[in-house]
């Protein structure tokens, strides 16, 4: 049921952070990426997106962080059409998501202070004011210790915590996450899936796309399938997601 | 006494650059920034010194009209020219006018002609006639009034010598203003490769910078304003070192300067101080619009 809008039953009365209606993409000259995909992430959900190496994942996600645009269909973002959205507009839509990638893209030459602090700088915020916001979600993170730290001297799983603390720093309302267990241990995988199912209780709206189906079984929440830039199936959530406000 | 500690507070950290600085490839771009500005100096300070010689030489054409004088049948020549200079020295426009006398007009031709032919040459008999440099009478006006007092004479106000040296100037002036521009032009075109060099191999942190809420414009601020930075310091090393010559050239030449063809004035070389201003500003523009390109090409 590939044109069918994807929607966990237990949300439908939910607000719709991600609403996705046939959408369609293909780099010039080649194949289609994605045919006809059609998705609804209500507001507090949790999913994981999964499907075999080239199935399309990346490319949904690039589509989501408005770094592509599709060629066909409809994407709205927090209720608003983003299909052709204007480029002056994009850095306001991109404020409220956090982006966690598999290899971390932190800024190499910046402390871990500096990488956490990047959106709020660009977002015109002085020092002053986002100073202790940076350090406690540093400690939140388990980098307590480390605020001087460049890039390189840390580990892959402080690297990965310090990127979903940049990711996450804004408070946005929808975390994409990239393969982000991809360049950790397990155990390391498991601290950093329960720091994503925190934010989740937070409020947060989640999507992990990970080839690790196993990863998703374990976690329980909403598994969407790609494969052949279709998606396949979906598994509800077994447990339904309240949105929370409250601050990390 | 109290239990109250002092609280230690930890200064906030300064935020680190968000682009990282590429030392080696910046050392090069600064030194062909000093270069091109000291150069850009010279042009500034040559264009400076043809004007003013070009305008110094002109009054001095402007201001002395020569006047041959053709004597009549029945008197001499040296009459003539005093008789010539008697009626022009009651024209408007006119400070002085005296006969030229053989002696010197001899000592005007030997250098030419040498002294051995000069007894036996038939010298024309010339008045010299200095103007008010305020208000100089033409030369219509001085040869109205010779008419008038009966002379036959001719009037050579200098008017085409004064054309030649002002268009001469004038060429002099344009080429080194040409040659500013140009070399505005080329620091242009080198910072424009640097950002564009500079984004290219920074791709990876300008998508970064992006995706966590960069606009194209403050990307564009961080090359506009490392560049601009660069070329203000690079570019004021340069004029140092072109104001440097250029004061060296004024203190062996003496007031003149180097040579009286191209006087230079300790002044002038404050007009330097607007070379690093211009490059810094030539610069920020050049890698503004570079990068906004490159990131609206980017899509």
């Amino acid at each position: 049921m590939p044109t069918q809008e994807r929607r966990p039953s237990a949300l439908k009365n939910e607000t719709d952070i991600v609403r996705l209606r046939n959408v369609g993409f293909g780099y010039s000259g080649r194949p289609s990426v994605l045919r006809d995909v059609n998705l609804i992430l209500p507001q507090g959900s949790f999913h994981f997106l999964t499907g075999p190496s080239g199935a399309g994942k990346s490319t949904l996600l690039r589509l989501l962080t408005l770094s592509e645009r599709p060629s066909a269909g409809r994407i709205d973002l927090f209720g608003q059409d983003v299909t052709q959205i204007p480029r002056a507009a994009i850095p306001q839509m991109r404020r409220r998501i956090g982006m966690v990638f598999q290899d971390f893209r932190l800024l190499e030459h910046l402390s871990a202070f500096d990488n956490v602090a990047l959106p709020l700088r660009l977002n015109g915020e002085k020092p002053r004011d986002y100073a202790q916001d940076v350090a406690e979600m540093l400690r939140w993170v388990g980098l307590g210790g480390r605020f001087d730290a460049l890039p390189p001297s840390l580990s892959g799983g402080e690297k990965q915590r310090l990127a979903i603390a940049r990711a996450v720093i804004t408070r946005p309302r929808l975390i994409l996450a990239d393969e982000p267990t991809g360049s950790v241990d397990r155990a390391m995988g498991d601290k950093l899936m329960r720091l994503f199912q925190s934010l989740n209780k937070l409020g947060a709206t989640v999507l992990i796309a990970t080839h690790d189906e196993e990863l998703a079984h374990q976690y329980g929440a909403g598994l969407l399938h790609l494969e052949n830039g279709q998606l396949q199936s979906i598994e509800p959530q077994p447990r339904p997601q309240a949105p929370v406000v409250e601050a990390v | 006494m109290t239990d109250a500690q002092p609280v230690v507070r930890k200064p906030l950290p300064v935020p680190g650059s968000l682009l990282p600085r590429e030392r080696s490839g910046e050392r090069w771009l600064a030194a062909v920034i000093a270069v091109l500005c000291f150069l850009a100096s010279l042009a500034a300070i040559g264009a400076l010194a043809a004007d003013r010689a070009a305008h110094g030489w002109a009054r001095e054409l402007r201001g002395e009209a020569t006047v041959q004088v053709r004597p009549r049948v029945d008197e001499t020549g040296p009459t003539a020219a005093s008789r010539a200079a008697e009626a022009l020295s009651g024209v408007k426009g006119v400070d002085e006018a005296y006969g030229l006398d053989r002696k010197a007009s001899e000592r005007l031709l030997a250098p030419w002609v040498g002294e051995a032919v000069l007894p036996d040459l038939p010298l024309p008999y010339l008045v010299v006639v200095r103007l008010n440099p305020e208000a100089p009478a033409s030369a219509p006006t001085l040869s109205r009034a010779l008419a008038e007092a009966g002379l036959d004479a001719s009037v050579d106000d200098h008017s085409l010598w004064r054309g030649e040296v002002e268009r001469a100037a004038g060429i002099v002036t344009a080429l080194a203003i040409a040659a500013f521009v140009l070399i505005a032009g080329a620091t242009a075109a080198v910072i424009a490769y640097a950002t564009r060099s500079g984004m290219t191999a920074q791709a990876d942190i300008i998508e970064t910078l992006s995706l966590n809420g960069a606009s194209d414009r403050s990307v564009a601020g961080l090359y506009q304003t490392q560049f601009g930075k660069l070329a203000l310091v690079a570019g004021a090393a340069g004029s140092v070192v072109a104001g440097l010559a250029m004061a060296i050239m004024r203190m062996v030449g003496g007031e003149a300067g180097l040579t009286p063809a191209l006087p230079v004035r300790f002044l002038d070389l404050v007009a330097i101080v607007v070379c690093p201003i211009l490059a810094a500003v030539t610069a920020v523009l050049a890698a503004r619009l570079t990068a906004l390109a490159k990131l609206a090409g980017r899509g």
